[in-house]
């Protein structure tokens, strides 16, 4: 049988193709088992999770919260906003401190790039990545290629193209990575400055106008402008974002062909892409979320099983 | 490794047939009653004895697979992880009667789990287990079978395999013994 090749999950670069089909072949039973009358299995009894979110996540948290204790495994949650970070304690200390607590896994989201991997090689537990500053989101990406797999049949020669702030987002590269890996042809769009100088050594196909793109794809996957890391201007405005690379149903329509319309949420309504096109048939939006939940749980089911007791 | 044949194509035929009547005189015209079998190989079991009913009831027999990969209790006890297979109960089994089915039944484990698989679906009025081989000498837990097509004594050193026509080419049962052991 079949087993992981990796002990945490860091990037979607670290995984193999075997592995991603594995995670997706696992999560295909935890999906039924979430549309269960009672919704839980007994798995992980005995593992403790802790979830350590040094920056804010609504959908990402409660999304391995709930993937979590569908497990049952204890969980525990930690958010920096109220925690002794804000007094001066390093990322180690913290994280040693409550692994002393004997939890089991750790569930990490941190600003900065490599937070995961720096972890890993420095305590005694597993790591799962939950977004290290614009590096990887890994289970962003297995859930995005989840999604495309259950409504395309595969992932495996579709062509995808990843749409906005290409600089900033952690969802494009591993998207990237995790596309490539199952065969995909993967495009990235957007404003010359959001998009970074050498993607193109990623092999992917890099193109300025949105039409032209969403004509090439079968799916697009509309990420959502980060205000938050843009520490100075690289377009005019938002409106004028919008109006160049912004979705609307018009566009959608006007299409040759019937595309799919992914977003990693939190969606900005206006921005990235209209609320028409947020709630049509095309968008599978909410179903990634749902297919999120079933994906975290064989992230966790796999690494857990890996764990081993006297 | 020795073989020796316990259950040949023919005699096969004539304990399912057995067990399909014995299934009839406790549930009548299958009603109340569902049929439920334990991925991998239970699964068999249940598209066989179906088929039967079916044939000597003239009506349709409800049946789903159960995967109990999640309930297991030697989770991390192994190298590798357990893979689950697909569960398929699209029926609701409030109140009904369930009738487990699987082809061995051995230490009891499995059919612990599939218990405890099972109340994830509801709460049956009457759960009942069929196995097809029951070695009886090998329990773990106290689990025994209601209908048993062919009961055989073994060593915990020995392998029982239920071979089908449609995987493996002839309905047969296989007992394994290890050199210099029998």
């Amino acid at each position: 049988m079949d087993s992981l090749s990796v002990d945490h999950l860091i990037g979607i670069e670290d995984l193999t193709k075997n592995d991603i089909e594995l995670i997706f072949k696992t999560a295909d039973a935890f999906k039924e088992v979430i549309n269960r009358p009672i919704k839980k299995v007994p798995s992980l009894r005995d593992i403790t999770i802790a979830n350590l979110f040094f920056e804010n996540s609504t959908r990402t948290r409660l999304s391995f919260e709930l993937a979590e204790k569908r497990l049952s495994s204890d969980v525990i949650n930690f958010s920096a906003a109220s925690s002794s970070v804000k007094k001066g304690e390093t990322l180690i200390d913290t994280v040693n401190n409550i692994l002393s607590m004997k939890v089991d896994m750790v569930v990490m989201r941190h600003p900065n790039p490599g937070a995961a991997k720096f972890l890993s090689e420095r305590v005694d537990a597993r790591i799962v990545n939950a977004g290290d500053g614009t590096h990887e989101h890994p289970t962003q990406a297995l859930l995005d290629a989840y999604s495309i797999r259950e409504r395309l049949g595969s992932v495996e020669g579709k062509k995808v193209v990843i749409v906005g702030d290409i600089l900033h987002s952690r969802v494009a590269l591993s998207n990237i990575y995790c596309l490539q890996k199952l065969g995909a042809e993967v495009m990235v769009c957007g404003p010359t400055t959001l998009i970074p100088k050498f993607i193109h050594e990623l092999g992917v196909k890099v193109e300025h106008n949105l039409i032209k793109a969403l004509e090439w794809c079968d799916v697009a996957n509309m990420l959502r402008i980060q205000l938050e890391r843009q520490d100075i201007k690289y377009f005019p405005s938002l409106r004028e974002y919008s109006m160049q690379y912004g979705l609307t149903k018009e566009i959608l329509d006007g299409l040759s062909k019937e595309i799919i319309v992914m977003h990693p949420g939190p969606i900005n309504r206006g921005v990235e892409i209209t609320s028409d096109v947020a709630d049509s048939k095309q968008a599978i939006i909410l179903q990634q979320v749902e297919n999120g939940v079933a994906v975290r749980m064989s992230v966790i089911y796999l690494l857990a099983s890996k764990i081993k007791r006297q | 490794m020795e073989r020796q044949v316990i259950l040949n194509s023919k005699h096969f035929e004539l304990t399912i047939n057995r067990l399909c009547y014995q299934l009839i005189e406790n549930h009548n015209d299958f009603s109340e009653t569902v049929l439920i079998g334990l991925q991998p190989r239970g699964i068999n079991v249940v598209t066989r004895v179906k088929e039967r009913l079916e044939e000597i009831l003239g009506k349709e027999i409800v049946c789903g697979n159960l995967d109990i990969t999640f309930y297991r209790d030697d989770f991390r006890r192994r190298e590798t992880p357990l893979i689950p297979s697909a569960t398929n109960i699209d029926f609701v089994i409030e109140n009904k009667k369930v009738v487990l089915i699987d082809d061995v039944l051995y230490t009891g484990r499995t059919i612990r789990a599939g218990l405890d698989a099972l109340l994830a679906f509801g709460r049956p009025s009457k759960v009942e287990l069929l196995a097809l081989i029951d070695r009886r000498f090998n329990r773990d837990l106290p689990i025994r079978a209601d209908y048993v097509g062919k009961t055989v004594d073994t060593l915990v050193s020995e392998r029982v395999s239920v071979e089908w026509e449609e995987i493996e080419g002839e309905d047969k049962v296989v007992l394994f013994t290890p050199e210099g052991n029998g």
